[in-house]
This record gives C-alpha cells, structure tokens and sequence, in this order.
C-alpha cells in the first residue's frame, strides 16, 4: 500500500513538474539528441566510407590503417572517446592559443562541448558504418563490376553509378543500427556538457530531487526515438529495393 | 615525451584492473542467468512470457544503458520502500551493485536475443534425428539442441562480452574507482588528458583483443568437424612432367 501511495505522489508531482518548465526543457534536450546523432551520422558516414575503402584497397599500408581505425575505436570505450576528444581537445586548444599568445599563459580554451562530443560520437559511429559499407561493398554481384569495367567506365563512373547506389541499397538495414547505436551513444556526451536529454534529465533530477520520474521520462523518450526510427528504416530499405523484389 | 609519466599512470590505471574485472565478470554472470531465464520463458508456449520477454527486450535494448544506471542508482532509491528493504537497501545503495545490476539487466537482453537465435538455428534434422533415436526432450536437448546452439551462439556472445567490457568504464560516473575511473582522477590531477587517455585506452584495447583471441580459441576448438582433415591441409605437390 506505501508502495500505491509513493506512485501515486510521484504521478501527481510528475504532472507539475514537468509543467512548470521541465517538460520543455526535455523536448529540447530530444532536439539536441537528435541534432548529436544526425551531426555524428554525417561525420561516421564521410569516415566510415572512407575507411571502408582503405580496408578494401589493395595496398598493404591503407589497409592496415583501417583496420587499426575500426579496431581501436569499436574497442575502446566509447566514454574514453569522448573525453579524449574533449579534455584531449581542451588540452590542444589551449597549448596552442598560449603558444600564439591570444591568451594568457594561466587561461584555459575549452573544446567546444558540442564539436568534441560529435567528433568523437561521429569517429566511433564511423567505426561501425565503415564495416557496414564494407560489407555491402563485398555483395555487390562482382559480375557488375566487371560488366562496368568491360563498357570502358571510368573508375569514377563506376563509383557513381554501379558502386554507390547498390553499397547504399545494400547498407540501409546496417544503417539502421548504427543510427540506433548512436543514438544510445550520444547519451554520453552529456559528461562534457551538451544540454541533450541525458543531461537535462540530469539537471532537472539534481535540482527537483525526483529523479526517479525524470530519469524514466528520460527513458521513455529515447525508446520513443528508437522504436520511431525502426518503421522509417524498413520503409527506406522498402524504397531503396523496390527495384530487387525476390519473386514470391 | 615523458617516459616516467607514462608508465606511472599505466600503473595506476592497471592496478585499478581488478576492480574493472569484477565488474564485468559479475555482470557477465548474472546477465548470464537472467538471459538465461529469458529466453526459456520466450521458447516456452505461454503467451505472457513471450510478451514479457518482448517488453523486456525493447526496453532495455532501446534505451541507453546510462539511463538504465542512472534510474537504477539514483531513480530507485526514492520509493521509501525501497529504501526500508532490507534486502534491497544494501544492493541499491551501493553503486558498484548498481552497476552490476545494471549491466546485467542491460546485457541479459542482447543475450537473449542471441540465444533465442541460436536456439531457432539448430537444424531440424539434427533434432528429428534424435527423436528418432527415441531421446526423451531432456536427453535430447542436453545432448543435441544445446550444444549445437551453444556453438552458434558463440560468436555473437563474443561481440556482447567486448561491448561489456566497454560497457565497465560506465562505473566512473557512479563514483566507482575503477580504470576509466582512475584515469579521470589522474587526468584532473595532472591536466595532461591525451596522455592519461592514452594510457588506459591501450589497457582497454589489449584487454579487449585478448578476450576477443580468447573467444576464437575456443570457437576454433568447437569446430572441429568445420575444418578440413589434416591431408587436404598439406600442400598438394604438383605431378612431375615426365615429357
């Protein structure tokens, strides 16, 4: 019956609460989630097609290089990420803003929190679409490649035509949970300060002390984002393959 | 480069090493038998679990596990019934229990998932095979569906074993000391982030690669009948031209 009671108190607070000012202040942390994730997404697509190549080529060194780069950044924690490019970037700015002399010898030049959160979401975002672009890259009939090379296609033409559209049908599921896991990541560049979800939730748990109710909104929003990109991802993958449908 | 900073920070940070085992150890184990509870309620016929396990999943793979530790830890701790457990006060207040709980809640999920696959994986004819050989289901699942699906499974818990390791240097934002933990004291003692960074990320990494070195041992042990026998292995030697 306590139990019923709690609830009870905390479902009528929770009402109050998050209309007195906290409720927009969460929608926008969502925006700010959402900004994270599509800004990393970006930075993991130009890194992760790029390194995607290097692990394909034929030359010993690039591929070596990329495989360092998907094994060190989906092997690291993602938060050691985060704050090597944060407190790391920091460390950068301001050395080299002291040695130039635009500050003073004691000042400190922060990381912007939004630029170092995204890098680093984006750098370990671009470790996972790298193996996903790999991966379609390996499924592309080899046949069309070669039917390309035989029409005397150009090395660009043939990324253009033959390789990208098909890489991209084919990395759309992959994308799908890369997308999902950046999401997730990007709750952790609330330790560097970016006012998205996780670290509104944070504020309004620490200064209300209810934080039982704003951690469970909290995640309850991310569920909503999550569960919300799932039909759009298996529409996209419907539209981008509407052309392979296997006979029934 | 200063050498000695260097290796004294790898030494801090490698003597917080057990306190990071722990915790991924016990919530491996515990993820373990929660994933394992999962996925025999998912296989069995009731609906109820099926929707329970559906729930569960969605849950906890849809949400980050920050927010799983930060509800743990600081949202369960305000029901006054939690609070006067007696049981639950001691787990719930501690925030390595809250991190353990937290990664294993967090993990079961994923497992069960993996589990529930490999148990579909198994042929059928492996299973009819046994039944013809009159195997009652105990024998037959102690003897053919779950070492069969065990073998599946494996590569898949290998990844989610990796992502728990990484998964531990969670812990720091609960206050607990372990790697992740001590390089951010060192790193604000010192002001020199890349390098204290650095040091525990090789740490993490060498971890990591060994586990992941581990787990392809052991698949490579459980694959016997996948390899081929040793005389195709030795190099075919050309006939001799003899015109």
């Amino acid at each position: 019956m306590e139990f019923l009671n709690d609830l009870k108190d905390q479902v009528s607070t929770a009402y109050e609460l998050l209309a007195a000012g906290w409720g927009v202040q969460l929608l926008w942390g969502i925006g700010w989630t959402l900004a994270v994730t599509v800004v990393s997404m970006l930075i993991g697509a130009a890194l992760g097609s790029l390194v995607a190549a290097a692990k394909l080529s034929h030359r010993g060194g690039l591929r070596f290089i990329g495989e360092s780069y998907t094994t060190v950044f989906r092997g690291e924690p993602e938060l050691l990420i985060i704050y090597l490019f944060y407190y790391g970037g920091t460390q950068v700015l301001t050395g080299v803003a002291r040695s130039t002399g635009s500050i003073g010898s004691t000042d400190i030049l922060n990381m912007p929190s939004f630029l170092g959160g995204v890098l680093a979401v984006g750098i370990i975002s671009g470790a996972y679409q790298a193996e996903v672009f790999r991966g379609s890259f390996l499924a592309i009939h080899r046949g069309e490649l070669e039917a390309a090379r035989a029409y005397g296609m150009s090395a660009w033409l043939r990324f253009r035509l033959v390789i990208v559209p098909q890489v991209l049908r084919l990395a759309v599921p992959g994308l799908g949970n890369v997308w999902q896991l950046t999401i997730k990541d990007s709750a952790l560049i609330s330790v560097t300060g970016v006012a998205e979800l996780m670290l509104t939730a944070n504020k309004a748990a620490r200064s209300t002390h209810h934080s039982l109710l704003f951690y469970t909104v909290a995640g309850i929003l991310y569920l909503v984002m999550t569960s919300i990109s799932t039909p759009i991802f298996e529409k996209a993958e419907r539209y981008t393959s509407r052309s392979f449908t296997r006979p029934k | 480069m200063d050498f000695n900073f260097y290796l004294s920070t790898m030494w801090s940070v490698l003597k917080a090493l057990p306190l990071t085992l722990e915790i991924w150890f016990f919530g491996i184990a515990f993820g373990l038998v929660i994933a394992t509870g999962l996925t025999w309620l998912r296989a069995s016929d009731y609906k109820l679990g099926e929707y329970f396990t559906r729930a569960y999943v969605f849950i906890f793979r849809g949400s980050p596990l920050l927010v799983q530790l930060y509800l743990i830890y600081f949202g369960l701790s305000q029901f006054d019934f939690v609070r006067h457990s007696p049981i639950l006060w001691p787990i719930l207040r501690d925030p390595m229990y809250c991190t353990i709980v937290a990664m294993a809640l967090n993990t079961a999920a994923y497992e069960s998932e993996i589990f529930r696959g490999a148990l579909r994986a198994v042929p059928v004819g492996q299973i009819e095979a046994a039944k013809a050989f009159g195997m009652s289901a105990f024998t037959r699942f102690r003897l053919v569906t779950l070492p069969i699906a065990l073998r599946l499974a494996l590569p898949a818990y290998s990844t989610e074993i990796i992502l728990m390791t990484k998964a531990t240097a969670l812990a720091s934002v609960v206050t607990i000391m372990e790697m992740m933990g001590t390089a951010q004291k060192i790193q604000h003692d010192t002001f020199r982030p890349i390098e204290v960074l650095t040091c525990a990320g090789v740490i993490y990494l060498l971890l990591n690669l060994s586990i992941a070195r581990i787990f392809a041992w052991v698949e490579y042990r459980l694959s016997p009948h996948l390899r081929p026998p040793p005389e195709q292995r030795q190099q075919i030697k050309p006939v001799p031209e003899v015109l």
